[in-house]
C-alpha cells in the first residue's frame, strides 16, 4: 500500500469556523431542519460567507436515526441550495463528511467547504437502533445492543490489566468535569457513577443519548488565512477499518487508530490536546494506548462524548473542538478522532496546527 | 484538466459488474459485492493487494434493512486495514460514490482507489423503504413513480411530444439488453406493440416504461496517471466529473428540467473542452428509470434544445446505430439496482470509451458521458470519460 504524495507536498487546508447546538436528551419540538438551520447561520457568520459562496457541501447524517429513507435531502432544503451547490453526503458521522471535502479542496477544485452532520437519537431508542448496524445475518438476528458490546471489550480491557473500574471512574469524571466548562455539554459536573447498566460498565462509563448538530468551515490556504485568525491547519488525516466480527478483532488495542495516527502524521512531533471520539470510558483507554497520548497530553477538554454524544455528529465536534481550541490559541498542535461502528471498529484521525506568528 | 489545476490524471483501468436480476438468492450481500469487485481487479490486472482504499455507495440503507453495511462489508471487500469511505446522495449515489474515489487520486492521496456500488432489493422491499409517512412534510405513499408521473406529462405538455416517445425508449433500450448479458431484463420477444399495449402503471407511464427491481453490484477500479499509462489493458481517462444539488421542492423548481443538471452538465463539458456536446459526445448512458426520462434528460443535458428533445428520440438518433446512442447498456430501464445504477452508467461510458463494451459497443466511441440523478431530480453526478489522455 502506498501513499501517492508526502503530506508537506500538499495544499494548505484549515478548518476556519466551528459551530453546534446545545445538546439535549429529545429535542421533540424542533425538526432535524430546524435543530440545523441555527447552527449552520453560525458557523457562516462566523467566517461571513453565504452558502451559495462555499465550494463544496458535504454532511453526514443517518437514515436509521431518523427512520426513514432520504432524510438528508430535507437537511439540504436547510442550507439553501439555490442556486445549485456542488454538495454530497455520507451516511456515517460528519467527521468522514469532512475527510471528503478536504480531499475535495486538496485537489483545486474548490477553495471553501461547509461540512455538517446532525443526529437525533430521540425518536427511537439508539440501543436497539444501532443494532442493525451488525452483520445482518448471523449477528444483528441477535440484538446485540452497543452497551453490551462495549462492555465486552470494558471486560476484555480489565481481563488484560490495562485499567479497572476505578480507573474508569475517574475517566468519567475528569470528563464531565471538564465539560462544566463546555455551554453545549448535555451531562457536565461530577457526578456518581450510578449502577450497573451492563457489567462491568456504570451509567457514568456511556455516554449520554441525546441530539444534536455542528458544523465546521473549511478553507484553502490564503483564503483560510483571511477568513480565521488562527487557522487550525488540517497537517494530515487518514481513517481506516478493520473487521468487523468482534471475535477476530483484539478489542484491548486499537490497530486502525493507531494507523490512521501514523499515515496523519499524529507521532512525528508530541501533540498538547487530543480529542477523543471515546463514547465509553474504557474505549479512551484503549485509544490512549494505542495513539500514545501520555499524561501531559490534554485529552477531551470539551468533555467529550461521555459530556455529549449526538450521533454522527459526535466525530466531528471533535475535530470542531480541536481546532477551536487553537482559534483561541489554547492549542499549537491537536490530535481529533473519530470512529465509526461497533467497539471502534472504524478510525479516523486528524492532525491539527496553528501557525505561531 | 491536470494542465490547469495540477490534478493527478485519474484511469478507470478495471470494470466489474455482477449479472443482474430480481433476486440473487445465491449470495449474501457480502458475497454480491464481492462478486462484482473481484471482476473489476481481474479486468485491471490487479489483486486486492494494489488497492489502497475503498468507496462504497448505496441508495437508503432501508431498502436491505442494514444500517450502515459497510462496516460489516469491510472484510468481503478486503478494506480490513485500509480507509473504507460510503457515499450517500440517493438515486445518484452510484455516480457520486465514483467521483468521491477519482478525487482520491486525482488529489494525491491515493493512487489506486477500488469503487463499488450496489444494491440487494430482493432482501426488503424498495417502495416500502420510500414511503414511509413523515409528519408535516408531503407524502409520497405512491413510490417512484407516482412522484415523477406528473413531471412527465408536464414536458408532454409544455413541449407538444407525442405520446408514443416513451414507448420508442422502452423499445429501444430493451432491445439494447439483448446484447448486454449483465442486464436483467432480457425481454427476447419485446415487440413495440407489447410495450405500448402494457398496463398503465401511472399515466402516462406504462408498465414497459418503468425500471426493474433489481439485484446487483457494479466497480470499477481507478488509478493514477503512471498506473493507466502502464496499465495492460485498454484505460478510460477521466476528461471530466461534478455533482449538483438543489432543494427538493421549492416554488422556482423546475422539475422538467432542474438548472442543477443543467450547471452539472456544464461543469463537465467545461473540464472536458466539450463546447458542442451532441456533435463531440460518442455515445451517452443516461439515467433513465422512467422511458420519457430520455427527451428531458436530453434536452437538459445540452443534446437538443429546449422542447426539442423528443424529436432527437423520435428520429432514432439514440438508437444503438444512431448518432448519439443513448444507454446501449439498456440502461436503467432494463437493470435496476438502485444504488448500484447511477455507478453503471459511469462504468458503461468508460466500457464504451476502453472499446469493451462488447455486443452493445457503440463503433469508434472515444468519448462518453456517464449520467446519475437522484431524490426529486435534486441530486446530479456526472463524468466524461475518454479514450485519450486528458492532456493530450
Amino acid at each position: 500500500m502506498t501513499t501517492a504524495t508526502s503530506p508537506q507536498a500538499r495544499r494548505e487546508v484549515a478548518i476556519v469556523a466551528f459551530a453546534q447546538t446545545r445538546h439535549v436528551r429529545d429535542s421533540a419540538t424542533l425538526s432535524e431542519v430546524e435543530m440545523l438551520m441555527p447552527v449552520l447561520h453560525e458557523v457562516l457568520g462566523q467566517v461571513g460567507l453565504t452558502a451559495g459562496e462555499i465550494g463544496f457541501t458535504c454532511s453526514g447524517s443517518c437514515d436509521y436515526l431518523a427512520g426513514r429513507a432520504f432524510s438528508f435531502t430535507m437537511a439540504l432544503d436547510g442550507v439553501g441550495a439555490w442556486p445549485p451547490i456542488s454538495e454530497s453526503h455520507v451516511e456515517t458521522d460528519g467527521a468522514w463528511a469532512l475527510y471528503e471535502a478536504w480531499v475535495k479542496l486538496l485537489t483545486g477544485e474548490a477553495d471553501t467547504a461547509l461540512v455538517y452532520s446532525y443526529g437525533k437519537s430521540s425518536p427511537g431508542r439508539l440501543r436497539d437502533v444501532l443494532t442493525r448496524q451488525l452483520d445482518p445475518y448471523y449477528l444483528a438476528p441477535l440484538w446485540p445492543d452497543s452497551v453490551a458490546l462495549a462492555a465486552l471489550q470494558a471486560q476484555a480491557l480489565i481481563d488484560a490489566g490495562d485499567t479497572d473500574e476505578t480507573a474508569l471512574a475517574a475517566v468519567a469524571g475528569r470528563s464531565r468535569t471538564a465539560a462544566g466548562g463546555n455551554p453545549y455539554a448535555q451531562e457536565s459536573g461530577d457526578r456518581p457513577q450510578g449502577a450497573y447498566v451492563v457489567r462491568p460498565l456504570r451509567r457514568g462509563d456511556c455516554p449520554p443519548v441525546g441530539d444534536g448538530a455542528a458544523a465546521v468551515v473549511l478553507a484553502a490556504g490564503d483564503t483560510a488565512r483571511r477568513l480565521c485568525e488562527r487557522p487550525a491547519w488540517i497537517r494530515g488525516m487518514d481513517h481506516r477499518i478493520e473487521a468487523h466480527a468482534l471475535g477476530v478483532r483484539d478489542l484491548t488495542d486499537s490497530p486502525s487508530a493507531r494507523l490512521a495516527a501514523e499515515r496523519a502524521g499524529a507521532f512525528d512531533a508530541p501533540v498538547d490536546t487530543a480529542e477523543l471520539h471515546a463514547p465509553f470510558t474504557s474505549q479512551e483507554v484503549v485509544l490512549r494506548k494505542a495513539l500514545g497520548l501520555g499524561d501531559d497530553v490534554t485529552v477531551n477538554p470539551s468533555g467529550g462524548p461521555l459530556a455529549a454524544n449526538p450521533v454522527m455528529a459526535a466525530g466531528l465536534i471533535r475535530l470542531g473542538e480541536a481546532a477551536a481550541r487553537i482559534h483561541r490559541g489554547e492549542s499549537r498542535r491537536a490530535l481529533a478522532h473519530a470512529t465509526s461502528g461497533p467497539c471502534l471498529q472504524q478510525n479516523l484521525v486528524a492532525v491539527l496546527e496553528g501557525e505561531d506568528r | 484538466m491536470s494542465a490547469v489545476t495540477g490534478k493527478e490524471p485519474v484511469a478507470v483501468v478495471g470494470v466489474g459488474q455482477t449479472h443482474h436480476t430480481s433476486a440473487r438468492h445465491d449470495v449474501s450481500i457480502a458475497g454480491l459485492v464481492r462478486e462484482a469487485a473481484q471482476r473489476a481487479l481481474v479486468d485491471a490486472s490487479m489483486t486486492w493487494a494494489d488497492v489502497d482504499a475503498v468507496v462504497i455507495g448505496k441508495a437508503p440503507d432501508f431498502f436491505e434493512g442494514v444500517m450502515m453495511p459497510e462496516l460489516y462489508l469491510a472484510d468481503a471487500l478486503g478494506a480490513v486495514g485500509k480507509p473504507m469511505m460510503r457515499v450517500h446522495t440517493a438515486g445518484s449515489v452510484g455516480g457520486s460514490t465514483a467521483l468521491v474515489a477519482t478525487s482520491l487520486v486525482a488529489a494525491r492521496v491515493h493512487r489506486t482507489v477500488l469503487t463499488l456500488a450496489f444494491e440487494k432489493q430482493s432482501e426488503s422491499n424498495a417502495m416500502w423503504g420510500l414511503s414511509l409517512p413523515v409528519p408535516f412534510q408531503q407524502p409520497l405513499l405512491a413510490g417512484a413513480g407516482g412522484f415523477f408521473a406528473p413531471h412527465v406529462r408536464a414536458y408532454m405538455r409544455r413541449t407538444g411530444a407525442p405520446d408514443t416517445v416513451g414507448v420508442l425508449v422502452a423499445y429501444k433500450d430493451r432491445r439494447n439488453a439483448l446484447r448486454n448479458p449483465y442486464a436483467h431484463l432480457h425481454e427476447k420477444d419485446i415487440t413495440l406493440e407489447k410495450v405500448r399495449s402494457s398496463p398503465m402503471l401511472w399515466d402516462p407511464i406504462r408498465y414497459s416504461e418503468t425500471c426493474p427491481s433489481s439485484d446487483g453490484a457494479c466497480a470499477m477500479v481507478l488509478t493514477d496517471g503512471a498506473g493507466g499509462r502502464r496499465a495492460p489493458g485498454p484505460v478510460a481517462w477521466v476528461h471530466g466529473g461534478a455533482m449538483r444539488s438543489e432543494p427538493t421542492m421549492f416554488a422556482g423548481k423546475d422539475f422538467v428540467s432542474p438548472r442543477a443538471g443543467r450547471d452539472c452538465a456544464a461543469d463537465v463539458y467545461r473540464q472536458a473542452g466539450i463546447t458542442d456536446p451532441r456533435r463531440q459526445i460518442d455515445a451517452v448512458e443516461m439515467y433513465v428509470p422512467f422511458s420519457w426520462y430520455e427527451p428531458m434528460w436530453l434536452e437538459n443535458l445540452g443534446f437538443a434544445q429546449e422542447g426539442e428533445g423528443w424529436k432527437l428520440t423520435e428520429s432514432g438518433v439514440t438508437e444503438l446505430d444512431g448518432d448519439l446512442p443513448v444507454n446501449p447498456s439498456g440502461g436503467v430501464l432494463s437493470t435496476n439496482p438502485i444504488g448500484a445504477s447511477g455507478m453503471i452508467r459511469f462504468a458503461e461510458a468508460a466500457l464504451q470509451v476502453r472499446g469493451t463494451a462488447g455486443g452493445h459497443q457503440v463503433d469508434g466511441a472515444r468519448l462518453a458521458l456517464g449520467h446519475a440523478y437522484g431524490g426529486g431530480s435534486q441530486f446530479f453526478s456526472m463524468w466524461v470519460v475518454g479514450s485519450g489522455h486528458p492532456g493530450e
